[in-house]
């Protein structure tokens, strides 16, 4: 009985390994790559591994690259992540707040609706979402780059925090209005600061989403100045990068770390969220 | 009632925003994409007339629209089942309390919270001949065990289709293997003992009650994922641009292109309704066929 369960844990670990390094060693590859020099004819990849050959050039290289303007991208990228992420926020806690806790009619119908908008393909929205944006003239504006683009689904938004409100107890907000407070104010005095995990959640997702995203962005902006990271690193692959694989990967990892560190500071919100959208059961 | 007056104002009050935004970013969009599909409408020429059916008819004699559903179908074909079957065996492994166990699950996810481009770009560094790190661990393990295989393959370009879908797999394997672990974490403990009792084997338990108890989470996954995967684009985009020789020109890339190269803004739209349609059926099939199976194991208990 005791061998076995060795032999188990044994075959567990391995799999756990061996899927770990399927996983990890593609970025391992990507950052050896980075540190060589530019141009470097790389004759085996255990050349790689020489740690005398290593530099940071290629950074250097591409923050200072004038053709392409990364530092003012990475810029645009936090800008746009920002706003987007502040007024899904807002818009998200408002609405989940009125279809957890406020009476109105139509209420269950209108809950409906947002559910079925999570079945919307974005496909089928960008298309008219660019005549739109041209119309406007807002292309290759901040607006417009913001706004159209429901880099965060709403609805998931709304989803998930009404899911969290309804777990508040209602003794909280009905003590709040003997009060005499407003519903505004409870919202934001009572109700938000009791559900700091799952707006962590949201505003987790949301940054991620809206920092990935590649196709709203290539469409809406067409000016260096405007781009965002992810689409300057696309252009960056097709236009300079060529099979000059060192410089390739130093941009690719320019665009990652700032993902990968936010994602290591907030995990547990990921792991959260996830669980909390509704799938208990 | 005095009160129910301006309770019900609060109410639209606090949805208004939300609804706005959905209304004029989501719904309004599908009734413009709805009215530019009717229309011949070329991003560049001022005439656009009205013509009817006639967009989506000339969606089915087009080869390579068809072409591209059919590639569409394969890519989705392939990859949900694999990428629901990896991140069932992760999270099955995962889900015991091992120490360091917490390690393989961060590192499981990281790839999810990862640009696409940035991938895609991994994706071709690590394929190439000669260089590429998939050719140099065939080259190992051919001076380490005295065989020959070629280490000069474009993996990339001999398997487009397979790169795609192992890609899609990688980058989107972290919420679906936490999905399936909070499945697994809400199976009472008790079941399992009781199977222990009787006499099942680790592979039956797994059969006979993990399985069965987590059709919900598995359910969801199916259906996101499927979702998911009918709109693939980004690792289109950078790694293949559809092709080589079209083998790889998935829907939302045929799009694109007839969009954005071609400018037929109204063929375009035809086609996104008809992916549209293809995500709405494939969706209430699987709820209809969820709710058959449920219904049967109801009956049966």
């Amino acid at each position: 009985m005791r061998a076995t369960r060795v032999i188990k844990l044994t075959a567990v670990y391995a799999l756990l390994f061996a899927g770990g390094a399927i996983t990890v060693l593609p970025f391992v590859w990507m950052a050896l790559t980075s540190l060589q020099p530019r141009r470097a004819a790389i004759a085996s990849p255990l050349d790689l591994l020489d740690s005398e050959s290593w530099s940071l050039g290629n950074y250097e290289f591409i923050l200072t690259f004038p053709e392409l303007p990364i530092v003012r991208m990475a810029l645009n990228s936090v800008f746009v992540t920002l706003c987007v992420v502040l007024f899904q926020l807002a818009i998200c806690s408002l609405a989940a707040y009125a279809f957890a806790r406020l009476r109105f009619r139509g209420r269950d119908a209108l809950f409906i609706l947002v559910t079925l908008t999570m079945m919307v393909p974005t496909v089928v929205m960008i298309v008219p979402l660019f005549i739109t944006v041209e119309r406007m003239g807002l292309l290759d504006t901040y607006a417009g780059l913001i706004f159209p683009y429901p880099y965060l689904s709403t609805a998931f938004g709304i989803f998930l925090l009404r899911q969290h409100f309804m777990s508040i107890p209602r003794s909280l907000d009905e003590a709040a209005e003997l009060d005499g407070c407003s519903k505004l104010r409870i919202l934001w005095h009572v109700i938000l600061p009791s559900s700091r995990p799952a707006l962590a959640t949201l505003a987790a997702f949301g940054f991620i989403w809206t920092w990935t995203e590649f196709y709203w962005p290539l469409l809406a902006t067409s000016t260096r100045e405007m781009r965002t990271l992810e689409v300057g690193l696309s252009m960056f692959k097709e236009s300079y990068g060529g099979t000059n694989w060192p410089i390739q990967m130093a941009a690719a990892v320019i665009v990652l770390l700032p993902a990968l560190a936010f994602f290591l500071a907030l995990q547990k919100y990921f792991v959260k969220g996830v669980v909390q959208s509704g799938l208990k059961g | 009632m005095k009160t129910a007056r301006p309770m019900s104002v609060a109410g639209y009050l606090f949805v208004g925003p939300a609804m706005l935004y959905l209304g004029v970013f989501t719904l309004l969009p599908m009734v413009v994409a709805a009215y530019l599909s009717v229309h011949r409408w070329h991003l560049l020429k001022p005439d656009r007339p009205f013509v009817g059916w006639d967009n989506y008819r000339r969606l089915l004699e087009d080869p390579f629209f068809v072409n591209a559903i059919r590639n569409t179908v394969v890519f989705t074909a392939l990859s949900v089942p694999l990428g629901i079957a990896i991140a069932l065996a992760a999270a099955v492994l995962l889900n015991r309390g091992l120490p360091g166990i917490r390690v393989f699950r961060t590192i499981f996810y990281v790839p999810s919270v990862c640009s696409q481009v940035a991938l895609s770009m991994i994706w071709i560094w690590v394929t190439l001949p000669h260089v590429g790190f998939v050719n140099w661990l065939v080259g190992s393990a051919n001076a380490l065990l005295g065989t020959s295989f070629a280490t000069d393959v474009n993996y990339l370009q001999r398997f487009p289709m397979i790169s795609v879908v192992l890609l899609f797999i990688w980058n989107g394997l972290g919420p679906r293997m936490v999905i399936f672990l909070a499945g697994l974490q809400n199976i009472p403990e008790t079941l399992y003992e009781a199977a222990r009792v009787d006499g099942a084997s680790g592979w039956q338990r797994f059969r006979y009650v993990t399985l069965p108890l987590l059709m919900p989470t598995t359910f969801f996954i199916v259906v996101t994922t499927t979702i998911a995967a009918l709109q693939i684009f980004t690792p289109i985009y950078v790694m293949t641009q559809g092709g080589p020789n079209r083998a790889t020109d998935v829907v939302v890339f045929h799009i694109y292109k007839e969009a954005w190269h071609k400018f037929h803004i109204g063929q375009a739209s035809a086609m996104s309704y008809v992916l549209f349609s293809i995500i709405l059926t494939i969706s209430l099939l699987q709820f209809w066929a969820m709710k058959r199976r449920s219904d049967m194991i109801a009956e049966s208990a």
